[in-house]
């Protein structure tokens, strides 16, 4: 048998079934590789001892998994990256977290992200940013950067992140792993720290499509305590489809290829062939208003932030700073000391748009585009199974590369944001691995594959077959694999 | 796109307290976004509906019947400062 940090959670599974491996050498296997973090993948880390230990071996489905910091969890501290948050303990957990500790996962620990998950590098996060497992002076994306590189790197076996406009497509990509973004809707967003509500969603980051699927089977459901959750109907079930005869593909015929790195660009074209030589159909599609997605976007997501991160006021719960003067003076100086820069910036411009004499013109108008895309995407589905895209425009960029260029930073977000504004599940599959522009090793790129609302199943069929395959197996450096 | 003033009157609304350095990049960095923005606000857009939620519900509805809270005490634990069972704050008024 291979090592226990090369198997993938289904692996294990049925390595633990033929009595090759116990539950118990599983998870100590795992516990002692997360320890090991040089990524600054973990904010929090399960010892075992005190505070978290509820991790005893229950059942089979036993891998240990880690979860981003934005999931509440009862009595184990809990920041969203945040200053502001720091030191806090929820007095409950997330339904998501809930229903993981239900069917026996142990906690592994928290994962880093960019502050409230705002940001598309991980360098956003108060505890200094996470490193890229491949190369690290490069950023593994965000905001579940520190989810991702810990399955990356082999800190852990699966996380779950979330993904407002791509915060665990883009870090899947970047990582080389497979990521997630359900249907809005899929999975109880009860305890998850709000950003923007209308988007916010949990998922899974793993090492394989099967992997994502027996975590979404785990997750998805509808719960009372979060009225806009529904559930998958007819539940998720592994994926098996060797195939992709009768399904077909569009690429969006707006996709702006010059603004794709051509390294990118060569692993997305590769992987249309793949889809071709597998029987699937490649056809154009159109999509004409994906375009102004990240505009919509950076109206709509900070305007909804703005309001929930009223909240932090120093006042029940969190950091309190200043006091000697009166309210709005403790107001002020908390808020001040305890948000980060990019934190502070989406907060003004969704002030800003909200602000009297401007609701029209940015919320109200961005709400209307929002309504334009999710109908390209319906006309679209009316053509095609699946819409396909690169999951970035670029493979990983240097650490502080970015991070004077708010702007450029947005616009990473280009192919991602367009499917959650639409609210329709997308997952990210590593297709291969292209040299970037600035010269060094090869790094991961991911292919996007996107498909209606609620059409899970059919989406992790999909991209089985895809990853099938393409048969990606690169590792990082020191890790198992062909290129371990 | 957006002026100093613009930006120390959305940091009052937005409770923030701005240093001098924070306000020059501010609006920098807030008109240059502002103006990818404005690209939509171009778009012809008359008669579409905006976007309120994008799975279609309706009426989402609970029994309307007395459920678990959470004790006052762990409400409290959390807090920087508490009296008598209640949060504590500085006064509203100045001195």
């Amino acid at each position: 048998m291979a090592d226990i940090l090369d198997l993938t959670v289904l692996e294990a599974h049925d390595a633990k079934m033929a009595g090759e491996l116990s539950a118990k050498e599983h998870c100590e296997a795992w516990f002692e590789a997360a320890a090991g973090d040089e990524l600054n993948a973990y904010l929090w880390r399960n010892d075992r001892e005190g505070e978290g230990a509820a991790i005893e071996v229950q059942q089979d489905w036993n891998a240990p998994i880690a979860v981003k910091d934005i999931f509440c969890t009862e009595g184990v501290p809990t920041t969203a990256a945040s200053r502001i948050l720091e030191g806090y303990r929820p007095p409950y957990t997330a339904t998501a977290v809930a229903k993981l500790i239900e069917a026996g996962l142990p906690i592994l620990g928290k994962t880093n992200m960019d502050e409230f998950a705002m940001g598309s590098s991980n360098e956003n996060s108060a505890y200094g940013p996470v490193l890229n497992p491949w190369d690290r002076e490069r950023v593994p994306g965000g905001s579940s950067g520190g989810s991702a590189a810990a399955v990356a790197g082999g800190l852990a076996p699966w996380a779950i992140g979330t993904d407002t406009g791509g915060s665990i497509r883009q870090p899947a990509a970047f990582c080389g792993i497979v990521g997630l973004k359900p249907t809005y809707g899929a999975i109880s967003r009860y305890g998850m720290i709000a950003f923007a509500s209308s988007l916010d969603q949990c998922g899974p980051l793993t090492r394989t499509v099967s992997d994502a699927a027996l975590l979404l089977a785990m997750l998805q459901g509808r719960d009372p305590l979060d009225s806009t959750s529904v559930g998958i109907e007819g539940g998720v079930s592994l994926p098996d489809r060797e195939n992709l005869a009768g399904l077909r593909f569009g690429v969006p015929a707006e996709l702006a290829r010059d603004a794709v790195d051509a390294g990118v660009r060569e692993v997305f074209e590769r992987t249309l062939e793949k889809i071709e030589a597998l029987g699937g159909e490649v056809v154009e599609v159109s999509l004409p208003n994906a375009e102004h997605g990240i505009s919509a976007y950076y109206v709509i997501a900070p305007a909804e932030a703005s309001s929930n991160l009223a909240r932090y006021d120093g006042v029940r719960y969190g950091m309190r700073a200043g006091g000697d003067g009166d309210l709005t003076e403790m107001y002020e100086t908390t808020r001040s000391e305890g948000f980060g820069p990019e934190v502070k910036r989406r907060i003004m411009l969704g002030t800003y748009a909200l602000s009297s004499g401007y609701y029209e013109a940015y919320y109200g108008q961005a709400q209307k585009v929002r309504t334009r895309i999710a109908e390209d995407f319906t006309g679209a589905f009316s053509a095609v199974d699946f819409v396909v895209t690169p999951t970035a425009p670029s493979v990983p960029f240097k650490l502080g590369e970015k991070t004077d260029d708010p702007l450029a930073m947005y616009l990473n977000d280009f192919f991602t944001v367009p499917m959650s504004l639409a609210g329709i599940p997308a997952i990210s599959i590593p297709a291969g691995l292209a040299e970037p522009e600035d010269g060094g090793p090869q790094l991961p790129v991911g292919f996007q594959i996107a498909a209606p609302a609620f059409a899970e199943q059919k989406l992790l069929d999909a991209a089985y077959a895809l990853e099938q395959g393409i048969g990606f197996d690169a590792r990082p450096n020191g890790l198992g694999g062909a290129d371990g | 796109m957006i002026d100093r003033d613009q930006v120390l009157h959305v940091a009052k609304l937005a409770r923030l307290r701005l240093s001098d350095e924070e306000v020059e990049t501010m609006v920098g960095e807030l008109s240059g976004i502002l103006e990818h923005v404005d690209r939509i606000g171009n778009l012809d857009l008359e008669g579409v509906e905006p976007t309120s939620h994008v799975v279609a519900l309706e009426n989402v509805l609970r029994a309307d019947e007395p459920w678990q809270s959470l004790p006052r005490d762990v409400a409290l634990a959390s807090a920087p400062e508490t009296s008598e069972g209640a949060f504590r704050v500085p006064s509203p008024q100045a001195e």
